[in-house]
């Protein structure tokens, strides 16, 4: 065929269909249908218990799912096509930053499971890229929050996986410490082509890096679509059983809770009060 | 200076190169220890050879080389018929139960797992009791009654074990359990049997339960060997699967590894392993639990090294210790388990308090 792929490696694209998990009878995740380009980031957002993270563990086969999941050549995903980055990573004691990084390698090493001369270069070049050479000799535990997420980022790479699946990424890192993971990120996807699903909590952080939002109610998608279409006040004041306010503060979406009143859970935001919190708001943001 | 720039960069690549290798010193270190213990234990003894003589005559052994023999021949005698075998008997026992341990601290993700945690020590001592005291016969071949009847309630009580955990591999804590189970019924039944026995045969029994390596001639060696060094180099093997089970079975899992399946070859390679050496010493205790603790003193906590390291080590150990059962109460002989006991139980009580301060 002469035609050109309409992207560089089609295979990195993730099509999941009809993607539902139950524990003893109870659905989680009820149906998700995805079709994501190479490239592409998806943010997963909603309330918690609505399944994003047992959705993305479903996606690696971490929790028994039902329908399917492929990539965009058609095959069946393993560990050298996704690769996951869990919520609190394990960090064993008397490990060392490189040696933490090397096990990223485990789906490619042969049956001697040695690591050849290639896998360790492949462990360098990632620690070098993200800043780390300096870090490989430490041990993992002794590690600040934002450094160790680094070398999970970084065990992730080497698994040189083009489907990078984050859950809850920054939720245990200060706010300068949340941007600089997440532009890392967002670096090696533009750089890589990585395909990235992202389950985040912080909705502006979410609705900043990602290209289009899942918005998961009860397991089954509430909404799904561009950031400033998904981050609607009155839907996400329903799914998240509270009321929100929607701003914009310089070109980001931010959003903010609103005080519940007896008669409002979907209540329309005022233009005075946006006025207002949008300035508290710019200051911590930016 | 010009060189400055570069250094980082190859400092990265060294630190990268030598990440879970085997570090010359360290391995040249064990086994000079080994060689030593070994050199030791083949002079010592109720008749003393001269070390010089020892080590010729060792190195002689080996093909190719020719050396002048300063041995006697009733010294040479004593040293090939009576002293190696069991000397190196020690050695590969210490080694089995070291590596055995070393693997069940990584499929249990506990660093005080021993060998014996799945009902090995039980079911190997019923096996004992049934073989010595009341004639049970399941020689095969070469294989003696007693050792074939440990060998048997060892690999009985672990497959107990892991039919009652229902071959959950993915949950070690239930397969703990049932281990715990599984030794106490064996360890009843066992006691039993012991009551219905006379005096003379209990004693006997009794001696065999805290481990002898009392050995004429090679026959022992021979059994033991094959199993060291098939179990020896599956457990090797697996010794990266282990380091990649320290991130937890979810990580494990989405890095490509299944760690039911990893637990399994594991946990079989070890109690085959130990029930072997069980079958030719008895229970000789706290050798499993102590030395892969000392290796990770010495190089850190990557089952890769750990897993050889502790067989040297072992090795070295059980060696060493086992001069001191033949020569403490000369003529007479401590059960070796006594004495390793006695070195190890102290050693595990520091390794507990040192946790407890540690918190």
């Amino acid at each position: 065929m002469s035609e050109q792929p309409a992207h560089p490696n089609p295979s990195h694209a993730l099509r999941t269909r009809d993607v539902r998990v139950a524990f003893d009878g109870t659905v989680v995740v009820a149906g998700v249908d995805l079709d994501l380009r190479t490239g592409e980031w998806l943010g997963l957002i909603g309330p918690n218990g609505s399944g994003k993270s047992t959705f993305l563990r479903s996606l690696v086969r971490l929790v028994p799912r039902t329908g399917t999941v492929e990539l965009g050549d058609g095959s069946q995903p393993g560990p050298t096509d996704i690769s996951l980055m869990p919520q609190s990573p394990e960090l064993p004691p008397g490990m060392s930053v490189v040696e933490y990084v090397l096990l990223g390698r485990t789906a490619h090493l042969g049956w001697l499971s040695l690591e050849s001369r290639e896998d360790r270069r492949i462990a360098t070049d990632v620690l070098r890229r993200l800043g780390l050479g300096d870090f490989a000799r430490r041990e993992v535990r002794s590690l600040s929050g934002g450094e160790a997420q680094r070398i999970v980022i970084a065990r992730a790479l080497v698994q040189q996986s083009p489907v990078l699946l984050l859950d809850e990424p920054t939720s245990a890192l200060d706010v300068g410490h949340q941007v600089e993971v997440l532009e890392l990120v967002d670096e090696l996807r533009r750089h890589e082509g990585l395909t990235v699903v992202a389950a985040m909590h912080d909705l502006g952080l979410a609705a900043r890096y990602a290209d289009r939002l899942l918005l998961l109610e009860h397991g089954s998608p509430a909404a799904l679509g561009a950031p400033d279409e998904v981050l609607t006040a009155d839907l996400l004041s329903r799914v998240y059983g509270h009321p929100v306010r929607i701003h914009h503060v310089d070109g980001h979406l931010v959003v903010l809770p609103a005080p519940r009143t007896p008669t409002s859970g979907h209540r329309k935001v005022g233009d005075g009060h946006q006025k207002a919190l949008s300035r508290s708001a710019t200051e911590e943001v930016s | 200076m010009s060189t400055r720039a570069q250094a980082p960069t190859d400092a990265l690549e060294e630190v990268a190169d030598r990440a879970f290798r085997l570090s010359v010193p360290a391995l040249l270190g064990c086994t000079a220890l080994l060689l030593l213990a070994i050199v030791a234990s083949a002079t010592q003894g109720a008749a003393g050879l001269p070390v010089e003589g020892v080590v010729r005559a060792l190195v002689g052994g080996v093909p190719g080389i020719d050396l002048d023999q300063t041995l006697s021949s009733a010294q040479q005698a004593v040293l090939w018929q009576i002293r190696l075998p069991r000397t190196i008997l020690a050695a590969l026992v210490g080694a089995s139960l070291a590596m055995a341990g070393a693997g069940y601290q990584g499929v249990f993700r506990n660093p005080l797992a021993d060998p014996y945690l799945l009902g090995v020590s039980a079911g190997a001592g019923l096996g004992a009791v049934l073989a010595l005291g009341f004639g049970l016969d399941l020689s095969w071949g070469p294989i003696a009654a007693l050792p074939m009847a440990a060998f048997v309630g060892a690999v009985l009580a672990v497959t107990g074990s892991v039919l009652v955990a229902r071959g959950s591999f993915r949950d070690p804590a239930t397969l703990l359990l049932a281990g715990v189970a599984m030794a106490a019924l064996f360890s009843a039944t066992q006691t039993y049997a012991l009551t219905r026995l006379d005096e003379t045969r209990s004693r006997e029994v009794l001696s065999w339960l805290f481990g002898r390596l009392a050995t004429s001639g090679w026959g022992p060696v021979t059994l033991l060997l094959p199993y060291v060094l098939l179990a020896g180099a599956v457990l090797w093997l697996h010794a990266r699967h282990l380091d990649v089970l320290r991130l937890g079975d979810d990580e494990a899992r989405a890095l490509g590894l299944s760690p039911a399946r990893s637990r399994l070859v594991v946990v079989a390679a070890a109690t085959l392993i130990t029930a072997a050496a069980v079958s030719v010493s008895g229970l000789i205790a706290f050798v499993g639990l102590v030395t892969p603790h000392l290796v990770r003193l010495l190089v850190g906590h990557s089952y890769r090294l750990i897993v050889p390291l502790s067989a040297v080590l072992g090795a070295a150990f059980l060696a060493t210790v086992d001069i001191g059962a033949r020569t403490l109460v000369a003529p007479a002989e401590l059960p070796v388990g006594v004495i390793t006991a006695f070195v190890g139980a102290p050693f595990f009580c520091v390794v507990l308090w040192r946790r407890k301060v540690g918190m």
